[in-house]
């Protein structure tokens, strides 16, 4: 009761009036996580300081919008929800709040959708630098804001030092998808062309070295960004793109496979035109990885109609997020549900899932 | 990339494809049965299925997977062995990648580690001496495996470890030597190898000498080979004409990588801290004689063997396992019983499965061509390609 009475409502000059809340303490601790007024400050201070909407300055259980408003983006709602635990937080690129808006959102806009708005459920570890949270927080508005979406609803949990390690976040994100765009891994025909929107594998390279236990250096930064607007770019380019998907864990190799499996239909890429970093090369060659299966977090995959490949290409390398686009393989009808790669050699080579797990805590 | 494309040139691989047909054409035996040889290195077969090197070769001529992944030969009781002591309380497990998933007769490392044991992913000793030093309370125990490519860095550790009187530090020595597994492979009845891709890296550590018996007294042509794709074509077309020439001498390809007499500093760091054992245990080759090496009596403080309770109990391979019938070359992977049923890189059984280098898991990942409809074999040489 006194904390209520000397928290939020506060006896001054000017009268009685709701002071917003500011978080003086420099580490989180379990008061936090309590629903007391410590956490309504840490929400007040960090997190609608920084996302500042209305929708969740209302302070609600629950963020409310209107379905007419939805309906003019297009004919359905696409629903997605994503946990990133990446370790370190920090890597060159992006942090683990960058990760946590862009990766739902690229999940919204491979439907085709138009990405409007994020959740954000925190996992706080007792004992996270205030610091931290805030530079995490302040990456999560800024991509926001490039994505073009809200967040509009959040939680906030604290643990027990141990429990978790530093910030887990969760996003769930609501997004439209126009009317007639029909995109699905089961979509891709033969004769279609696969495109990829720039280079491979930049994101995994960039965590492995930014853990530091290699002790080879180089400078790669994460590929992580919001697709959304490359994705509206290409769809207005050609509005009958068969399949989308973002090539993150498990990377390209892996996406290709989900295609060819689900259509029941070969893919062929050609080693020679896949756009790969030298420093992403030499990182490889070094640690005996393959590019195929890193993670990236700002690629997405594109299977096109041959006859609209230019197009799209076109498009996609007018896009500030798909400069370095290329058209890396072709859609056969033999070996049916299978990734065969044309090595730069002259041989080839299937490609296939990746088993097991070549790192872990990626994003 | 520099200095990596040059070995990569598909101008080249074809220029050396036609020279290998050439060859082979000038070799009669040819003509009764393949020609087979042996690449004794994981890394050599790896290559092998990354680059589809095997395409580029005529069908007189066929590879026969060797023994040189070491995780593939790791029998299933030091498995067992390893996750009892990572069981011990108070201890530390680390060991590189690619032996966690390695089933043991129970279970892997991996599982091991998800029921509680601390078992840690090293990329050097040396990163499992840090955590000794970090962790004065705990006991650091290194699980040390490989040929003599790894053996010298091993042998370093231990020279280092003493060097600081670290008292919480010990290796589980499962280190192997190649050259009595080659010995016991020619020994064997049902082989009929025609020549040798010679390890690179085990021979930047030894040198070519102690290959010589090979050439000498068994006769059968080998080739010290590089890893990279035109390394390989290349070695293949050297072996074979030896063979066509009527000579065996112990060649040297990888000369930009491999001396005469390998590393001396290496091999006296491996000399000072390992000494042979009587016997080693190879999974699906059995025991052979002095193919192991084991901590020496002056460094018997950092032997894991002689500080702890290792049950070291001898396990059976599973039998439906074709593991040893592979590694022989006596059966190729794909006609291994369980292949791709009962046995898969998710699902392991036999060790082939398990590392990249192994000859089953490569088979499975690169090379399932025949059974999807890539006709491996009859492709022709200029492969078509319409990209």
């Amino acid at each position: 009761m006194n904390d209520r009475v000397s928290g939020m409502i506060v006896a001054s000059e000017q009268g009685l009036r709701r002071r917003s809340g500011k978080l003086r303490d420099t580490h989180i601790n379990l008061a936090h996580g309590s629903g007391g007024k410590a956490m309504r400050d840490l929400i007040e201070d960090v997190f609608l300081g920084a996302f500042d909407n209305p929708v969740l300055a209302a302070m609600e259980d629950q963020a409310v919008f209107s379905l007419a408003d939805l309906a003019r983006n297009g004919d359905r709602l696409a629903f997605t929800t994503d946990t990133f635990v990446v370790d370190p937080l920090f890597f060159p690129g992006g942090d683990i709040g960058t990760l946590a808006v862009a990766g739902t959102v690229n999940d919204l806009a491979m439907s085709g959708a138009i990405p409007l708005y994020l959740s954000c459920g925190m996992v706080l570890e007792e004992g996270l630098s205030v610091e931290v949270l805030r530079r995490v927080v302040a990456s999560m508005q800024r991509t926001a804001q490039l994505a073009g979406v809200t967040i509009v609803t959040g939680d906030t949990k604290v643990v027990e030092r141990g429990a978790a390690d530093k910030l887990f976040i969760n996003t769930a994100g609501v997004g439209v998808v126009p009317k007639d765009v029909a995109i699905s891994a089961r979509n891709a025909r033969v004769g279609d062309v696969v495109i990829i929107n720039g280079y491979l594998g930049d994101h995994g390279t960039a965590i492995l070295m930014a853990r530091n236990q290699l002790g080879v250096e180089c400078n790669v930064e994460s590929d992580c960004q919001p697709l959304g607007s490359l994705v509206a770019a290409m769809l207005a380019a050609c509005p009958d793109i068969h399949c989308l998907r973002d090539a993150t864990r498990g990377g390209v190799a892996t996406v290709l496979n989900e295609f060819a499996e689900s259509s029941n239909v070969a893919i062929r890429i050609k080693e020679s035109a896949l756009p790969i970093r030298e420093e992403v090369k030499g990182a490889c060659e070094i640690l005996g990885l393959d590019p195929l299966y890193l993670a990236n977090e700002g690629k997405l995959l594109a299977i096109v109609p041959a006859a609209q490949a230019d197009r799209v290409l076109a498009a996609m390398r007018a896009h500030p997020a798909g400069k370095h686009s290329e058209i890396i393989g072709e859609v056969t009808k033999e070996p049916a549900g299978v990734v065969v790669l044309h090595t730069g050699f002259g041989g080839q080579r299937i490609v296939d899932m990746l088993v097991g797990e070549q790192l872990p805590r990626i994003c | 990339m520099k200095f990596v494309d040059e070995f990569r040139d598909p101008e080249k691989a074809l220029a050396l494809a036609r020279e290998i047909r050439d060859v082979v054409a000038s070799i009669a035996s040819a003509r009764q049965r393949p020609l087979q040889i042996m690449e004794v290195c994981g890394g050599h077969t790896h290559s092998i299925f990354r680059y589809g090197i095997g395409q580029f070769l005529p069908d007189e001529v066929e590879f026969v997977h060797g023994p040189g992944c070491p995780v593939c030969v790791l029998p299933m009781g030091r498995v067992d062995d390893c996750v009892a002591l990572a069981e011990l309380p108070h201890v530390i497990f680390t060991t590189f990648g690619d032996a966690m998933r390695v089933p043991g007769s129970k279970k892997s490392l991996l599982k091991a580690k998800a029921d509680g044991a601390d078992v840690r992913m090293v990329y050097s000793p040396l990163d499992a001496l840090k955590l000794a030093r970090e962790n004065p309370g705990r006991e650091v125990i290194f699980f040390g495996l490989g040929f003599e490519t790894t053996m010298p860095s091993t042998a370093m550790t231990l020279i280092q470890a003493k060097a600081e009187g670290l008292r919480n530090f010990s290796l589980f020595c499962n280190h192997i030597t190649i050259i009595p597994t080659i010995k016991a492979i020619l020994d064997s009845p049902d082989l009929q190898l025609d020549g040798f891709l010679g390890p690179g890296h085990v021979s930047m550590v030894i040198g070519t000498r102690p290959y010589e018996f090979i050439a000498g007294h068994y006769g059968k042509p080998i080739t010290i080979a590089g890893f990279e794709p035109l390394d390989v074509l290349h070695s293949v077309w050297m072996v074979l004409k030896q063979i066509a020439d009527g000579r065996s001498e112990v060649e040297n390809q990888y000369a930009r990588i491999v001396p005469r007499d390998g590393n001396v500093r290496a091999l006296a760091a491996v000399h000072e801290v390992f000494e042979l054992r009587e016997f080693f245990e190879w999974r699906g080759l059995g025991s052979i004689d002095h193919s192991g090496v084991r901590v020496r009596e002056a460094y018997a403080e950092f032997d894991a063997e002689r500080k702890f309770p290792v049950p070291n109990l001898k396990i059976a391979d599973p039998k439906s396992c074709q593991c040893g019938e592979v590694l022989k070359g006596v059966i190729k992977p794909h006609e291994c019983k369980v292949f791709g049923t009962a046995c898969t890189p998710e699902m392991p059984l036999g060790s082939l499965m398990v590392s990249t280098e192994g000859a089953c898991a490569a088979y499975y990942n690169y090379g399932r061509i025949d059974t999807t409809g890539l006709k491996r074999k009859s492709m022709p040489l200029e492969v078509e390609s319409t990209l």
